[in-house]
């Protein structure tokens, strides 16, 4: 697969513990990672390993102790709090293991909801979340609840939502996880094909062996370090 | 974002009518209370209010309120007749005699006793006969709450006959006939009023040395209200309120020497305490509720002032339909059983203005709550599944 050569994240040494005193946990002990433009990059590893923590440094959630995270050239530690949430308002797109939809807004909101936090009108940002849901292949489904959705669809809503704003990053947080396997494979098959297609980058958290195949590279983790880095066919 | 505040407020029905009905009890009661309070301050000098024509009411100094009566003699109206600037100025009676009904109870009344001559001071609205029918022999006018009800006859079968015109009266043993009905503002006490003359009052009531109640003055065109008291009060030694004055004496002496601000005060208090734990608590309970998609629309970019300005819109929101909900609930209750009954309610701008305050305060205690969380979540919670 082709995969372009600029550095979508670059991290070096990264460390990041939790707690102090005899309640202290390591999550990350020093990681070197890159991610390239284009490249869809799935963090895998038993729980507690430090992969929900590692994607949280990435996506500027969360600030790490030791080392340096750059994305797309920026360094994250280095902006002020409202900069890095505004760059993670225009460059980063979010799929969460929950979906984490609101429930009160439809489907066409809830896809908006990017736009509307970057200050789109609210009328065009509805149209473009449409347009979002119709490549998805719900463009009939734009005004149901999240309630009246099948799990595969709100994942669906929700992978729009990440995409609608057009941001360079996308972090997603076992995607499949609450979905059957057919329908977690349509959803990375949607993933692959929309995110990447603009040169995008992807990473993916999962425990879910069934669609490594749909990754680039697979970065392998345990106690807080990346143990490997592999493509699909080498990864053990 | 205002849009996706209102919509996540508003889409959840049960949660949003449980915030919207505690702030409606909250403003319900708040505003029913005060305009409750506010009606029976009101009536506390109902008597002064009716009373139109007068500048300033002279009387002895040691009066405290309106239904204080100290008499003075008579020979003091002469003396302010005297003071330069007195237009006119008349004598006026007021004192509870009692009444004997037909069944032989006694009724209290308050008897006003109109200057023979003008009959200044009496009532605005008459509901039946003349205000000059008071020149006939034994002639009182009854107040039409008083016609109706306590000094009403009770007929053989217990039934109640209202006092019409020509209907007659025991007033402390003299006989008084009924020349007409009017209509007054209720009283504090909510006694029967019954007016007739100065002369005729003074032989109602018992003998004592002096009878004369307060003097009302009209000032001279070009002399203020306030500068006329003050010559009455430097002229003659005896108590001169302008109209308001006497209106602020007597609410003030029973907002000191009676315990009804304390009581509706504490009454107010529970329907602010009780609003803001009801909607304080279900508005936090809300917000924590929500505190996931908070915490995602924080990851997605959306900035602490962006969060912050949803939950005030929120909190506001209900506030303010919760306040148009309780105050109009509160007006209406006002409308269907405190016009001219024994309930007091009145309802001026300021307890409207009032309740908004303590609204404002209550949506504020509830926003700052959920604010709190907000500000200290972590995005990094949206990982957490």
């Amino acid at each position: 697969m082709p995969v372009a050569t600029e550095l979508a994240v670059q991290l070096d040494g990264v460390t990041k513990t939790y707690g102090s005193g005899d309640a202290k946990v390591t999550a990350l002990r020093g990681v070197d990672l890159e991610v390239r433009a284009g490249e869809l990059m799935m963090l895998v590893g038993p729980s507690g390993c430090g992969k929900t923590t590692l994607i949280s440094v990435v996506a500027g959630i969360l600030d790490q102790d030791g080392g340096s995270c750059h994305v797309f050239g920026q360094d994250l530690q280095a902006m002020g709090d409202r900069e890095r949430v505004l760059f993670r308002g225009r460059n980063v797109g979010f799929v969460f293991q929950s979906f984490n939809l609101i429930p009160t807004l439809t489907a066409a909101e809830n896809v908006a909801v990017p736009l509307l936090i970057l200050g789109t009108p609210r009328r065009e940002a509805v149209r473009k979340a449409t347009e979002a849901l119709e490549r998805m292949g719900l463009g009939d489904r734009g005004h149901s609840l999240p309630s009246e959705l099948s799990g595969g669809q709100q994942q669906r809503v929700a992978i729009a939502r990440s995409l609608v704003h057009k941001p360079r990053l996308i972090v997603c947080d076992e995607p499949t996880s609450a979905l059957d396997n057919q329908t977690g494979h349509k959803i990375l098959e949607l993933l692959r094909e929309v995110a990447l297609a603009d040169g995008r980058s992807l990473i993916i958290v999962t425990h879910d062996a069934r669609i490594f195949s749909f990754a680039d590279r697979i970065a392998k983790m345990d106690d807080g370090r990346i143990l490997e880095v592999a493509t699909p066919s080498e990864h053990k | 974002m205002i849009y996706i505040a209102i919509k996540m407020l508003t889409g959840d029905r049960g949660k949003y009518l449980g915030i919207l009905f505690g702030l409606t009890i909250a403003s319900f009661l708040i505003t029913q209370q005060m305009a409750i309070f506010v009606g029976l301050m009101t009536r506390t000098y109902g008597f002064i209010t009716d009373s139109g024509l007068a500048d300033v009411w002279a009387m002895d100094p040691k009066v405290q309120f309106v239904d204080d009566i100290k008499p003075i003699q008579d020979t003091q109206l002469l003396r302010v007749r005297g003071v330069e600037g007195v237009d006119w100025a008349v004598p006026l009676y007021k004192g509870i005699l009692k009444a004997r009904l037909n069944n032989g109870n006694f009724q209290a009344c308050n008897v006003i006793g109109l200057d023979d001559a003008t009959l200044i001071g009496g009532p605005a609205t008459m509901l039946e006969g003349r205000l000059e029918d008071l020149r006939r022999a034994d002639g009182i006018i009854v107040d039409a709450d008083g016609a109706t009800g306590k000094l009403a006859k009770r007929g053989p079968d217990g039934k109640s006959i209202p006092l019409t015109v020509g209907s007659t009266l025991e007033l402390n043993d003299h006989r008084a006939v009924v020349v007409g009905i009017c209509r007054v503002s209720r009283t504090f006490q909510s006694q029967p009023v019954v007016y007739t003359t100065y002369t005729r009052a003074t032989t109602f009531a018992p003998m004592e040395r002096k009878l004369l109640s307060f003097i009302q003055v009209k000032a001279k065109p070009g002399l203020s209200p306030k500068q006329m008291a003050t010559r009455i009060s430097k002229s003659t030694g005896l108590a001169a309120y302008t109209k308001p004055e006497f209106e602020d004496l007597t609410i003030g002496y029973f907002m000191k020497y009676t315990g009804i601000p304390k009581n509706f005060g504490i009454a107010v208090l529970l329907g602010f305490i009780v609003g803001t734990a009801i909607a304080g608590q279900t508005f936090y309970n809300f917000t924590l509720e929500n505190l996931r998609y908070f915490a995602a629309l924080k990851a997605m970019g959306a900035t602490n002032n962006k969060l912050l300005a949803m939950v005030i819109v929120q909190a506001f929101m209900v506030g303010g339909i919760g306040y148009g909900l309780g105050t109009g609930a509160a007006a209406l209750f006002g409308r269907a059983f405190g016009t001219n009954t024994e309930l007091a309610f009145r309802l001026p701008w300021q307890v409207l203005l009032g309740t908004a305050v303590a609204i404002a305060v209550i949506s504020t205690f509830a926003a700052m709550l959920s604010l709190w969380k907000v500000i200290r979540l972590e995005p990094a919670v949206v990982f957490k599944g």
